[in-house]
């Protein structure tokens, strides 16, 4: 899922410092599930907002509303009889929510009230890690189902680089060197020898390098599916 | 002698069976050509071949294949650093054109330290392709007078490609495989980290002669010789990949303080002394890092004078 963390209430009240009527308006996707920006969230930032606009004595007028997926026009489209009723509308949803909303309400102005970080999953309660970079040609299970392109802070396609230790990278010693663990898996599995050899230089032509990416599936274009 | 494949120095020393002994030099963090001419006077005719470092520890310097063209202005020949960090392949072939055009003859294929170290840390790293495949397009440029995308070059940049190989990280039972991988991908001589753990590297060297890897690359041990014992300390806490044995820390902090940079070099030379028979070695690639004035004082002392000329 796309993992996305909250601005700082500070961030947020400055974005809509000169707006008073505002709508809050979360998703029930990818940021309900990573607790960022689901129905309870929404209820939580538009309450402290409340708050912080009273002991600053400013007015504030603040609807909620939680659509079920802002990355959809069908569902964008059931807040279209009350979107320009407000000074300012403020998504909690990742950074495709904001763009569909601003690209369906051209009047309006949205402001995004998280940050998208990455694609990944939870590894514990509260605690989410990068797994896909979403570079266009999955190759994972050359690198025993791991992926150095994502999870490598150098996306070596031929590590470890010499800055590994200990099993953690060179930037952080919090950090997990994956080809440390891409290595050991192959040596436990007696496959050392997938990891060794040259590969070619990747084509970054599918990842964002190739510019904004566009998938087309004819069948349901056409309407057959 | 086989038939050379760049015609440089340092290839030569090694491919007459002589013990090579390169240095290292640190552009600056300017365009201070008087300074690097300064640094630079120390090393001359005490070296087979200087490494001119590309923004080493990722913190901005002058470019390495300015500093390596100014080096052989100077009379010295450089060993062309070139890291994945900061460059796509187009960039990289494209220097390693200039660098041939500008006379440069090695190259050292390098990852390249992580941004986050240097004193850019926001900015953007590249890694279209990382250091083995950096190796594997520098010999396809210079053997099969290709780019990358199988175009023809017009004259091939004829380069004696070198890459590093850092025995104390790990998985340290991965790092003889990755070696084999570089010698496979075209590297022609291997500088390593510096060493400090002599019996780890002992066992590194035997496991690389057990696979015959000697024989298809000259391995260049790395050596720097220690000013104190604050920089062991220092070096081994924060500098990635290090592995300092208590051992020589106590060594230095054995001596009063004004006696430890010569317990330091006397520790080097020790080193040299053990690398010149060991079975393996080619040379020995001496990074007296911001000490280049004391190169002069190390290579007589450790008994490389003079360097051969080939």
């Amino acid at each position: 899922m796309i993992v996305a963390d909250r601005k700082s209430l500070d961030e947020i009240l400055a974005m809509v410092e000169g707006d008073k009527k505002i709508l809050l308006v979360g998703c029930k996707g990818c940021v309900t599930v990573c607790n960022t920006g689901g129905l309870k969230e929404v209820e939580i930032l538009a309450s402290s907002m409340k708050i912080a606009r009273k002991k600053a004595g400013k007015e504030i007028d603040i609807d909620t509303h939680v659509l079920e997926r802002q990355c959809d026009r069908e569902y964008v489209e059931q807040i279209s009889e009350t979107v320009n009723d407000y000074d300012a509308v403020i998504s909690m949803a990742c950074g495709v929510g904001p763009q569909f909303l601003s690209e369906a309400y051209k009047e309006q102005k949205f402001y995004p009230a998280v940050n998208t970080t990455f694609f990944g999953g939870a590894t514990e309660h509260g605690v989410w890690e990068e797994r896909c970079a979403g570079c266009g040609t999955c190759g994972i299970h050359n690198f025993g189902g791991l992926c150095p392109i994502a999870r490598c802070a150098k996306s070596l396609l031929h590590g470890p680089c010499g800055g590994s230790s200990n099993g953690n990278c060179e930037i952080n010693k919090d950090t997990e060197c994956i080809w440390d663990s891409i290595v050991r898996k192959k040596m436990e599995q007696g496959q050392l020898e997938d990891l060794l050899g040259v590969k070619g230089a990747k084509s970054w032509k599918t990842a964002r390098d190739g510019g904004p990416r566009r998938s087309i599936r004819e069948e349901l274009v056409q309407g057959n599916i | 002698m086989t038939e050379l494949k760049s015609g440089s120095n340092l290839e030569k020393v090694l491919a007459a069976g002589h013990f090579a002994f390169t240095g290292e030099c640190g552009p600056p963090k300017g365009a201070n050509v008087e300074h690097l001419k300064e640094k630079l006077s120390h090393l001359k005719g005490n070296v087979d071949a200087v490494n001119m470092t590309d923004n080493q520890t990722a913190v901005v310097r002058m470019s390495s294949i300015a500093g390596s063209a100014l080096m052989i202005e100077e009379g010295l020949e450089p060993n062309f650093q070139m890291v994945c960090r900061d460059r796509n392949r187009l960039a990289m072939m494209s220097d390693i054109l200039g660098a041939y055009a500008l006379g440069i003859r090695n190259m050292l294929c390098l990852s390249g330290d992580h941004q986050t170290f240097g004193n850019h840390p926001d900015a953007k790293n590249v890694h279209d392709i990382d250091s083995m495949q950096l190796i594997a397009m520098v010999k396809k440029m210079r053997d099969e007078g290709k780019f990358l995308n199988d175009e023809d070059i017009d004259v091939p940049p004829k380069m004696f490609i070198g890459a590093a190989a850092n025995p104390f990280a790990d998985p340290y039972e991965y790092r003889v495989y990755r070696l084999a991988n570089k010698i496979e991908a075209g590297a022609d001589f291997i500088q390593t980290q510096c060493i400090f753990n002599m019996e780890k590297f002992r066992d590194f060297m035997k496991k690389t002669v057990d696979m015959g890897l000697h024989e298809k690359c000259y391995i260049l041990a790395g050596v720097t010789p220690m000013k104190n014992a604050g920089m062991a300390n220092f070096m081994s806490k924060f500098v990635p990949g290090m592995d300092i044995p208590d051992s020589l820390i106590k060594r230095l902090k054995g001596v009063d303080k004004k006696d430890q940079a010569e317990e330091g070099i006397k520790f080097a030379l020790e080193q040299v002394e053990e690398f010149k028979e060991m079975e393996g070695v080619a040379g020995v690639h001496m990074m007296a890092i911001e000490w280049e004035h004391m190169v002069p004082e190390i290579a007589k002392r450790a008994n490389v004078l003079p360097r051969p000329v080939v």
